[in-house]
């Protein structure tokens, strides 16, 4: 039986890449733009990640490289749904096609048609932090953990501040709700929106480096398996708000632990495994449906911008 | 000028040629920048797929469920609903199959019949509950086909494991009663796995055809696509096509997971992830303008692509994965509508010109 903090621990271990790219998206889906790309995004980041990483032994390296990597993948996205008026689905699509033909291709060229990179050398590490990792329960399940997850944390915090505390955040969010009243009161709608798809890309990466540079420990096809998907589904359940995604976050990372560590107790003979995995996706569910308290989205997501449109 | 006018009014052909060549520069490009051959590797691709009997048969059997996929995404597409969830559609299509085929005892054809049906039916029902949330409550159907893609998987992987499975990863063999490959089809392409799927993609494409544009529901369909509130207006019931196109489209979707499994793979794993082919509609639809021809071209196209980059692989030594790179880029480019851009380029600049 595992103790409260093993379960905290990783609960919030698995949670962090959900996080960092629910929060990615949160940007972009509040300046209009959808992302259905954040698979994509997080392949990229945890590709980059680990052959910058392999190549270089520094994973510090490898993170700085898979966030410059999130942000060039999604400026197609960008170019395409804010400058090209596409359907910011289906360039979302695509750039979840695009990562993933991309990253095994360069994987298989790499590395002599090899499916996955090969173990990589130097990973980062769970790191104390001092005085409060000596907290009975609290200090050993939350403040002993990878940089990435006290990174995700901070990410929140500051996106909280910058959201609803400064004028970026005001002009952000005016941007998602009404394009024309905000390009009327001055406020550069298009290089918004590029800014916006380009934090999410950033953060997203960050996100999918944790999955092959701190959690995993090498990059293949099903590193990332769908984990954009459920941040994409954290972004709806936590409603948009920074505070509402970490929580929804943190439940979903809750219930992908559970269903791993369901495994090594054997709890998985009384509940299986896969109905444990179902769960955040019944929830989103459940909550798009209004029972657990109606999700709205921004006004104009998924609306290209017309300039003098209505 | 004229000319410049009805150029920009949008020939879908002439989007669909230029997009797919930009994609293949793309492709080329990858491929030069790793060292590969793309003449080399390009003439195997589309070289391979027409040679053999057994190649032929092959590229057919990729061909098939595209359709059918490709279909099932456009039918929606036509209604203003964007059904990202044929992937999962595709998955209980082929898990309520092998459950008849393995679980049900019939005499042959009508085992074939009846999983095949049913497994459309699972699809369908699979597409019903967005269909509802999307007409009742306005949920965004591309969120909730999202959440029921991963259901399908989980459920399948669930079912698999714990019933289907003879122990292993996989089930057993469906019995010779249930499968849909055909004796004097498998001996013109000499051993190939192809099947009567590729009959009933052409059919259905009829069938679409016959319902948008022959058919007063068909109708309805394509002005609640075009503009839900004047349908409304005009006395149609916007909720119930909506249901309606998402029925169709998911029992499609159904159909080729259920002709795939029943033709092609004739067992059923423990999936690791999705096989992208619902995914792959998504693209076939954009590719193919929406239209039940246009989507079928679009799919020989990816299928001809799909198993040529097999044979590129091994015979150019180029990744397979750099056909999905084409394949995303021709997205993007369809999706952005680049020669409807470069022709409002071109004019502008020559508006310039005449005004200096």
């Amino acid at each position: 039986m595992p103790d409260l903090t093993s379960l905290i621990h990783s609960a919030v271990l698995y949670s962090t890449p959900l996080i960092l790219a629910a929060i990615g998206g949160l940007y972009s889906e509040r300046s209009g733009v959808v992302n259905i790309g954040l698979e994509g995004l997080m392949i990229t980041g945890a590709f980059t990640a680990a052959v910058t990483t392999i190549v270089t032994g520094n994973p510090w390296i490898g993170l700085a490289a898979a966030v410059v990597a999130g942000v060039l993948m999604a400026i197609p996205h960008a170019v395409a749904s804010i400058t090209f008026k596409a359907d910011q689905v289906v360039s979302g699509v695509a750039i979840n096609f695009l990562a993933l033909g991309l990253s095994i291709y360069l994987v298989k060229y790499l590395y002599d048609g090899a499916g996955k990179t090969p173990t990589v050398p130097e990973l980062l590490h769970q790191v104390p932090v001092p005085l409060l990792s000596d907290i009975p329960v609290i200090g050993p399940s939350l403040f002993n953990q990878f940089p990435t997850t006290y990174l995700a944390f901070l990410v929140v915090i500051v996106t909280y501040i910058v959201l609803y505390h400064t004028s970026f955040g005001m002009r952000l969010r005016s941007v998602g709700e009404h394009p024309h009243a905000a390009e009327t009161a001055g406020i550069n709608v298009i290089r918004m929106r590029y800014i916006a798809v380009m934090i999410s890309g950033a953060l997203a990466a960050a996100g999918g480096a944790g999955l092959s540079i701190a959690i995993g420990s090498e990059f293949g096809q099903t590193t990332v398996s769908g984990q954009g998907f459920i941040s994409l589904a954290a972004l709806i359940f936590g409603k948009w708000h920074p505070f509402g995604v970490l929580g929804a976050a943190i439940f979903f990372g809750f219930s992908v632990s559970l269903a791993l560590i369901g495994q090594i107790y054997g709890w998985t003979q009384v509940v299986p495994s896969e109905l444990l995995s179902m769960l955040p996706y019944v929830l989103t569910l459940l909550a798009l449906a209004g029972f657990v308290g109606r999700s709205e989205a921004p006004a104009a997501v998924g609306k290209p911008y017309e300039k003098g449109g209505r | 000028m004229n000319l410049f006018v009805r150029a920009n009014r949008q020939s879908p052909l002439l989007l669909a040629i230029v997009s797919v060549l930009l994609g293949m520069v793309v492709g080329a490009i990858l491929m030069l920048v790793a060292g590969y051959d793309p003449v080399r590797a390009y003439s195997a691709l589309f070289r391979t797929p027409f040679t053999q009997p057994f190649d032929i048969g092959e590229t057919i059997r990729t061909i098939s469920p595209l359709i059918m996929t490709g279909l099932a995404v456009a039918i929606a597409f036509r209604t203003g609903l964007f059904n990202i969830g044929a992937e999962g559609q595709y998955i209980i299509g082929q898990l309520v199959a092998i459950i008849v085929a393995l679980k049900f005892s019939l005499p042959p054809v009508l085992h074939a019949l009846v999983a095949l049906i049913l497994g459309g039916l699972a699809g369908a029902l699979w597409a019903l509950l967005p269909g509802i949330l999307k007409a009742t409550r306005g949920v965004h159907e591309v969120i909730s086909t999202i959440m029921m893609n991963f259901l399908a998987f989980y459920l399948s992987n669930y079912l698999v494991r714990s019933w289907l499975s003879s122990g292993a990863d996989s089930t057993p063999m469906i019995p010779e009663s249930a499968s849909i490959r055909w004796d004097p089809l498998q001996s013109i392409f000499v051993n190939s796995r192809i099947h009567l799927g590729i009959i009933l993609a052409l059919l259905l494409a009829l069938f679409m055809y016959w319902l948008l544009w022959r058919t007063t529901i068909g109708f309805e369909f394509r002005a609640v696509g075009l503009n839900p509130s004047a349908s409304e207006y005009a006395g149609m019931s916007v909720k119930r096509s909506i249901i309606m196109s998402m029925l169709i489209s998911g029992s499609f979707a159904g159909l080729a997971g259920a002709t795939e499994m029943l033709g092609t793979d004739e067992y059923l794993t423990i999936l690791t992830f999705f096989n992208g082919l619902g995914f792959d509609g998504i693209a076939v639809a954009l590719l193919g303008g929406n239209t039940p021809l246009g989507v079928i071209l679009a799919a020989v196209l990816f299928g001809v692509l799909t198993y040529g980059g097999g044979t590129m692989q091994f015979e150019a030594n180029v990744p397979f994965e750099v056909i999905r790179v084409v394949f995303a880029a021709i997205i993007l480019f369809v999706a952005a509508n680049v020669t409807g851009w470069i022709v409002e380029r071109f004019r502008r600049g020559r508006k310039v010109k005449e005004n200096a």
